[in-house]
């Protein structure tokens, strides 16, 4: 600025400056960007081919064209069962998760006693092992004889079959998945800590009530925390795994009704060893994943608000 | 209410204090309809981990008396030594934890390098990393489960832990995320100066920039060796010897062509859930923290 000269030597230092930086960007990244490639990009291009090819994982694969994906929907009863129960379970147990993580951080966050308390046992269920709670829900809800039984004998009932029937293991299931919403909770309890008072100030000066307050402050400062959590849970309960797996080994027992998306494609790579006909699933679920996450996206222009007025 | 106020002096102190007092009985009635809805909704919560409990301590007949109990008596202390030497648990609680301390160390030392370079280094690539990196949060893990598991075949990592530690090493995308946010947070400035001095960007990183970001650090590491020490699908997938089994795996030894041992199997449940529930009881603040950092959009 001052002289001709040392701005000429700024510039040069500048430019220097500059590729320094993109080699320390480079060189700090570095770990990231071979995972990426290693762990990320290959895996998935590799998969798309796979996906067109009959594979046992141990033999090079042969390409079959698309014949993989005509089977699933053409000859495969079982991935339908599979595709069934999976979206069952996430079109019931999504929004349920909304209002049951939504209403408990509503309770939370009324400046009461033990807060802290009732916060760590909301979030205890999602800390515990999935094996352990799997199987300790197992035990408890074991037909006519578990602790789940006990208030249906109480008043001389049988009471459901649960995960031994058809009709009950998928509700089931649903039921036994709301119990790890602990981070929901707390990210809704976050979000309500961030409601600024004067809103709820200005709409008492207008003689809102409880209702109108909720319905029109709360809730539209909220949007954008459901709007996390719908993207989310989605991605979390089309890979819904590990907790039906254990319970059932994986079976489907009964009648194929705990057949989830996830173990189907497991069972396909890693005990038919049809890799190939796994890909295409994966692949699948893939681009379904994609198109319901780009709807809600979308959608989210409608219902999301927020509050400082850009994106 | 007039009757009432015209027995009194019409004092201001006074119609202040009644205003006090019915605000604080309006209180009083809103808290005890909100504790009405919130011990409810614990006890469902806690259940599973009384009732885990109780079986722990329970002898084989009682596990499916009717009344349930819930405090047995007497207490069979005696599951919890039993449960230790029915099945390795020892080892596999080593293995698990070693496991689970690979990753993590792994993870933060790699997740914290990238979130510099993405957060305080100017350089023309790092927004298209950045939002690659946001994608492999949407990418279902079966999508890369299959040519990853070949890979680590033809490595000969199968049936070791490599496959269970190594990619940790590499970075993870929601740690990446969690720190960059956090690393944006810190001024500038302090770089700035400590690039003026001459510092380079490794000393910048290791003693400006880790040191203010112990919470975020300390959030990452937690949430990943929680997440190792409850997965299951990994070592599901990539180990069969015995004695590299996790707990998640072992515990299946309690069950038999007999049946389960229920009460061996709650006690060494208790074992592996009672380590975690210290930690979060202890470090509390950090894991709300994280997991409102979590839900900040970018």
């Amino acid at each position: 600025m001052a002289t001709a000269l040392t701005t000429e030597n700024l510039s040069r230092r500048r430019l220097s400056q500059g590729t320094r930086h993109t080699i320390n960007g480079l060189l700090f990244a570095s770990p990231w960007i071979v995972g990426l490639l290693a762990f990320w990009i290959y895996p998935t291009l590799a998969s798309a081919y796979y996906s067109f090819t009959k594979y046992n994982g141990v033999r090079n694969p042969q390409w079959t064209g698309i014949s993989n994906y005509v089977e699933l929907f053409t000859n495969d009863s079982e991935f339908l069962d599979a595709v069934y129960n999976t979206v069952y379970f996430a079109v019931v147990s999504i929004p349920l998760a909304i209002i049951f993580a939504f209403g408990l951080a509503l309770m939370l966050n009324a400046k009461i006693r033990a807060q802290v308390v009732y916060r760590t046992i909301y979030f205890l269920p999602t800390l515990v092992p999935e094996v352990a709670l799997a199987l300790v829900w197992l035990f408890i809800f074991t037909p006519h004889s578990g602790l789940i039984a006990a208030p249906f004998r109480a008043f001389g009932m049988r009471g459901p079959c649960w995960l031994t029937c058809a009709e009950w293991a998928r509700p089931t299931l649903v039921l036994l998945a709301l119990w790890i919403i602990g981070q929901q909770i707390i990210l809704y309890l976050a979000g309500l800590q961030d409601v600024p008072q004067d809103l709820y100030d200005a709409a008492d000066v207008d003689g809102a009530n409880f209702l109108s307050k909720f319905r029109n402050v709360t809730v539209p400062i909220l949007t954008p925390v459901i709007f996390f959590h719908l993207v989310t849970s989605v991605i979390g309960a089309l890979n819904f795994f590990a907790i039906p797996y254990i319970m059932t080994g994986g079976t489907g027992f009964p009648a194929n009704s705990t057949l989830f998306y996830s173990i189907y494609l497991y069972k396909n790579a890693f005990h038919y060893l049809v890799m190939g006909y796994a890909s295409a699933m994966a692949w699948l679920l893939f681009v379904f994943t994609l198109v319901v996450t780009l709807l809600i996206w979308r959608s989210a222009r409608l219902w999301v608000f927020y509050a400082g007025g850009e994106e | 209410m007039a009757v009432e106020s015209s027995q009194l002096p019409p004092t201001l102190a006074d119609d202040q204090s009644r205003r006090l007092l019915i605000k604080r009985v309006k209180g009083m009635v809103r808290s005890t309809l909100i504790h009405a809805g919130l011990i409810p909704a614990a006890f469902v919560f806690l259940l599973p981990f009384l009732w885990m409990l109780s079986t722990s301590l329970k002898p084989d007949v009682q596990f499916y008396s009717y009344p349930p109990v819930l405090i047995p008596s007497p207490l069979q202390w005696s599951n919890f030594p039993d449960a230790v030497t029915y099945i390795t648990f020892f080892l596999y609680m080593r293995n698990t934890l070693s496991i689970a301390v690979l990753a993590t160390v792994g993870v933060l030392i790699s997740s914290s390098l990238v979130a510099y370079s993405l957060a305080r280094i100017p350089w023309p690539g790092r927004n298209i990393l950045f939002i690659l990196t946001l994608a492999t949060l949407m990418l279902p893990f079966q999508v890369t489960m299959i040519p990853l598991f070949i890979v680590f075949k033809n490595f000969g990592w199968v049936n070791s832990w490599l496959p269970l530690i190594v990619p940790h090493w590499f970075g993870g995308a929601l740690y990446i995320f969690l720190l960059r946010q956090f690393f944006m947070t810190i001024p500038m400035e302090l770089s700035e100066a400590a690039r003026i001095d001459g510092a380079s960007e490794l000393k910048i990183y290791y003693s400006v920039l880790l040191p203010l970001s112990k919470p975020a650090l300390a959030t990452v590491a937690i949430f990943e060796f929680i997440a190792r020490w409850r997965d299951y699908i990994g070592p599901l997938i990539y180990l069969s010897d015995q004695e590299l089994y996790t707990l998640s795996l072992g515990i299946y030894e309690y069950q038999s062509q007999y049946g389960a041992e229920w009460g061996l199997l709650m006690a060494a449940s208790v074992m592996i859930t009672l380590p975690i529930i210290l930690l979060f009881f202890f470090l509390q603040k950090t894991f709300v923290q994280g997991i409102a950092l979590t839900g900040i959009k970018g």
